[in-house]
């Protein structure tokens, strides 16, 4: 019996030790998943990949008025990634916008945002990127202008525009509600494009959210906060939560850089989350008075421009859209209402008629119905014509569009 | 004599808008939005929500319709000189120029931007749809060289140019030129601008495929005379009746290339 017992006693040590590391293992696979499902949330892939290369190998050129910033290596590769790094200076560099050794990171990392992420959500994001396989690609230097390439000068940018600090939950809401904005305004930093940049390349906080051309890439990120332009107050929570998830909705579909959002984030993010993104987006956009303003077109009959227009849109554009602008949603987007063709600026609507589009393919929606380009088709005056049109007809206020304004974006870039 | 590749100049500029105020956009005060919802629910041209309307018809051409512009309807190409015809082109090298166009390799801007968020599934059946049609060809183009050129053209097709490392198109390409599966295109009833600015971007890299990229080394030892001529002859030739690529294998390759493995 003793000797039996003393020969059963390591195999138990065994057995628990087994027990204990499968434990451990258990708890890390939990880690690593939450780490994944956040690091969506963030959308690290669209700027830490390069098209076509390798998982947050990092390499991809951003232009910015400043020049151009190539994106880092994240993967955990010791010498030319962050295998090196420890959880608590991956916190520092997400909350503080520093690196390790405390310099300081070029604001195109979204670290003002990502400052709101708590500190255990940033330990799950690290332990999921230790997990990824390590890539050697060592990190391009940056090719930005004097006297951009100071990175001193970073110090003015955080003294203006930076405020560090994990998000305080508001008690007089909903914890739907402050999910949603936790989302919002960390780890989506979606006031990144939706807020005004002014020439500092600076957003500051009292604007969020109030949108802007974004830099570079000309297109328009709309106010998120007023009805007259992408505010969502008068949308349903159902409408907003496919837009966001599957990129079509029946009041409209995301295209260019919410696309890219769409297809590399929000679409993996669960229907809680989700829900409570468009909770708060909604509320952003709540208390904003309808766009009401005149557009100051004529009716058709008396407007050269808006008959003209008409006529292009009987030619090329009706027979999906429909001849009321109502489409046929959520394949072909309705026109009529459509707050994107109404703002203020109308880079989007030229765009979209130039360039056409697909929305993303996603897993609501894998096979997306895709809009033709006309560059090659329409002139100048034909473009400004049937913009200015679908922007003013069927109670839509949108102002008119000038050929100029047409041929500058033919040469916007597409990438 | 190979000339570098060209930098794509696109003209970048930085808008920025005026901020408007707020106080203008939102002053207006309560009475104010009030006539101004009354004149809005009055409003006859205002479209209301809610309306059932009609959905797109469940098919891809109804999808592809963005496609349609420059390819055509059937993906039998159109007059314009450098938008090639799609319809029964092997999958397989549709699905390889989707997904390079997706991802870069090969360079485009008005493709790489259609393309840039669309997942492998979609594309593999964007790829499988224009491969299956069958569209009657477009009214063949007039050669605008002389016979002498248009010969040599033939000769480079059919035969290539031993001396200078040149296989002949139809080693691979099929004795018809009508391409062979799974991933070798058609060469026929494409414009010979289209052609000649292919042979170019393989030259020059801005059209690139999985190693080894046969096509930058025979694109690499072609003059220029030799691309007008090819371009021209090729572009000369009607669609046969059966246009089908022909079967994957049929034909010893010359060259090893990674799009289609032997």
């Amino acid at each position: 019996m003793r000797i039996e017992r003393l020969l059963r006693l390591p195999g138990l040590a065994v057995f628990s030790l087994l027990v204990g590391a499968a434990v451990a293992q258990a708890a890390d696979d939990a880690l690593v998943t939450k780490g994944k499902y956040l690091a969506r949330a963030g959308d690290c892939i669209a700027c830490h990949t390069s098209p076509g290369g390798a998982l947050f190998a990092g390499g991809r050129p951003m232009a910015t008025p400043f020049g151009t910033i190539y994106t880092s290596n994240i993967t955990p590769d010791r010498k030319t990634g962050i295998g090196s790094w420890t959880a608590d200076q991956f916190y520092g560099t997400m909350h503080s916008g520093r690196f390790p050794d405390g310099g300081l990171i070029y604001p195109a990392m979204p670290f003002g945002s990502y400052t709101k992420v708590t500190r255990e959500d940033c330990d799950a994001i690290f332990a999921y990127l230790r997990s990824v396989p390590p890539v050697n690609q060592p990190n391009r230097p940056h090719d930005l202008r004097f006297p951009f390439n100071n990175r001193q000068l970073i110090l003015g940018w955080r003294t203006l525009f930076f405020q560090e600090g994990e998000y305080q939950p508001n008690p007089t809401k909903s914890d739907e509600w402050n999910r949603g904005a936790y989302l919002v305004e960390g780890l989506g930093h979606c006031a990144m494009c939706h807020s005004p940049i002014n020439a500092l390349g600076g957003s500051s906080e009292s604007q969020a959210f109030e949108g802007g051309l974004i830099p570079m890439q000309n297109w328009y990120a709309p106010s998120l906060t007023s009805n007259k332009e992408a505010g969502l107050g008068e949308w349903s929570i159902e409408e907003i939560v496919d837009l966001l998830r599957t990129g079509v909705s029946q009041r409209g579909a995301v295209y260019g850089p919410m696309a890219e959002v769409t297809f590399d984030s929000v679409q993996y993010l669960n229907d809680a989350d989700v829900r409570a993104m468009a909770i708060y987006l909604k509320s952003l956009g709540e208390g904003s008075p309808p766009g009401t303003e005149d557009s100051g077109i004529p009716a058709p009959e008396s407007s050269l421009l808006m008959n003209f227009g008409q006529t292009v849109y009987a030619t090329h554009c009706a027979s999906c859209h429909a001849a009321d602008g109502r489409g046929m949603p959520p394949d072909y987007p309705p026109l009529a209402r459509n707050p994107s063709i109404q703002m203020q600026s109308a880079v989007n609507p030229i765009r979209m008629v130039l360039n056409g589009g697909f929305p993303p393919g996603t897993e609501g929606n894998p096979m997306p119905y895709g809009m033709p380009p006309f560059a090659q088709t329409l002139s100048d005056d034909e473009v400004a014509a049937v913009v200015t049109y679908i922007r003013a007809a069927w109670g839509n206020r949108g102002s008119p569009v000038s050929s100029r304004q047409a041929n500058e974006l033919r040469t916007a870039p597409l990438d | 004599m190979v000339k570098r590749k060209h930098a794509v100049g696109s003209v970048q500029k930085v808008m920025r808008r005026g901020n408007p105020s707020r106080a203008l956009l939102w002053g207006a005060g309560r009475q104010r939005f009030a006539i101004v919802l009354a004149i809005l629910m009055l409003c006859p041209t205002a479209v209301p929500y809610a309306q059932p309307t009609e959905r797109a018809p469940d098919t891809m051409e109804a999808r592809l319709l963005a496609c349609a512009a420059c390819h055509g309807r059937q993906g039998e190409g159109t007059k314009n000189d450098y938008f090639p015809r799609l319809a029964g082109k092997p999958a397989g090298y549709l699905m390889n120029q989707l997904v390079a166009f997706r991802d870069g390799r090969r360079r485009y801007p008005p493709m790489n931007y259609l393309l840039e968020y669309l997942p492998d599934a979609y594309l593999q059946k964007m790829a499988d749809y224009f491969a299956a049609l069958r569209p009657p060809p477009l009214p063949q183009a007039v050669a605008e060289v002389s016979a002498a050129v248009l010969a040599r053209g033939r000769s480079l097709a059919s035969e290539g140019d031993q001396a200078h490392g040149v296989p002949a198109c139809s080693g691979c390409h099929g004795p018809k030129l009508t391409g062979m599966e799974p991933a070798i295109p058609g060469l026929v009833g494409l414009h010979a601008s289209y052609i000649s600015a292919q042979l170019g971007a393989f030259r020059y890299g801005t059209r690139t495929a999985a190693e080894p990229d046969c096509m930058q080394l025979v694109a690499a030892s072609l003059t220029e005379a030799d691309v007008t001529a090819l371009a021209a002859w090729l572009a000369s030739l009607p669609i046969p009746p059966d246009p089908s690529p022909v079967p994957k294998g049929t034909l010893p390759m010359p060259l090893a290339c990674g799009s289609e493995p032997n």
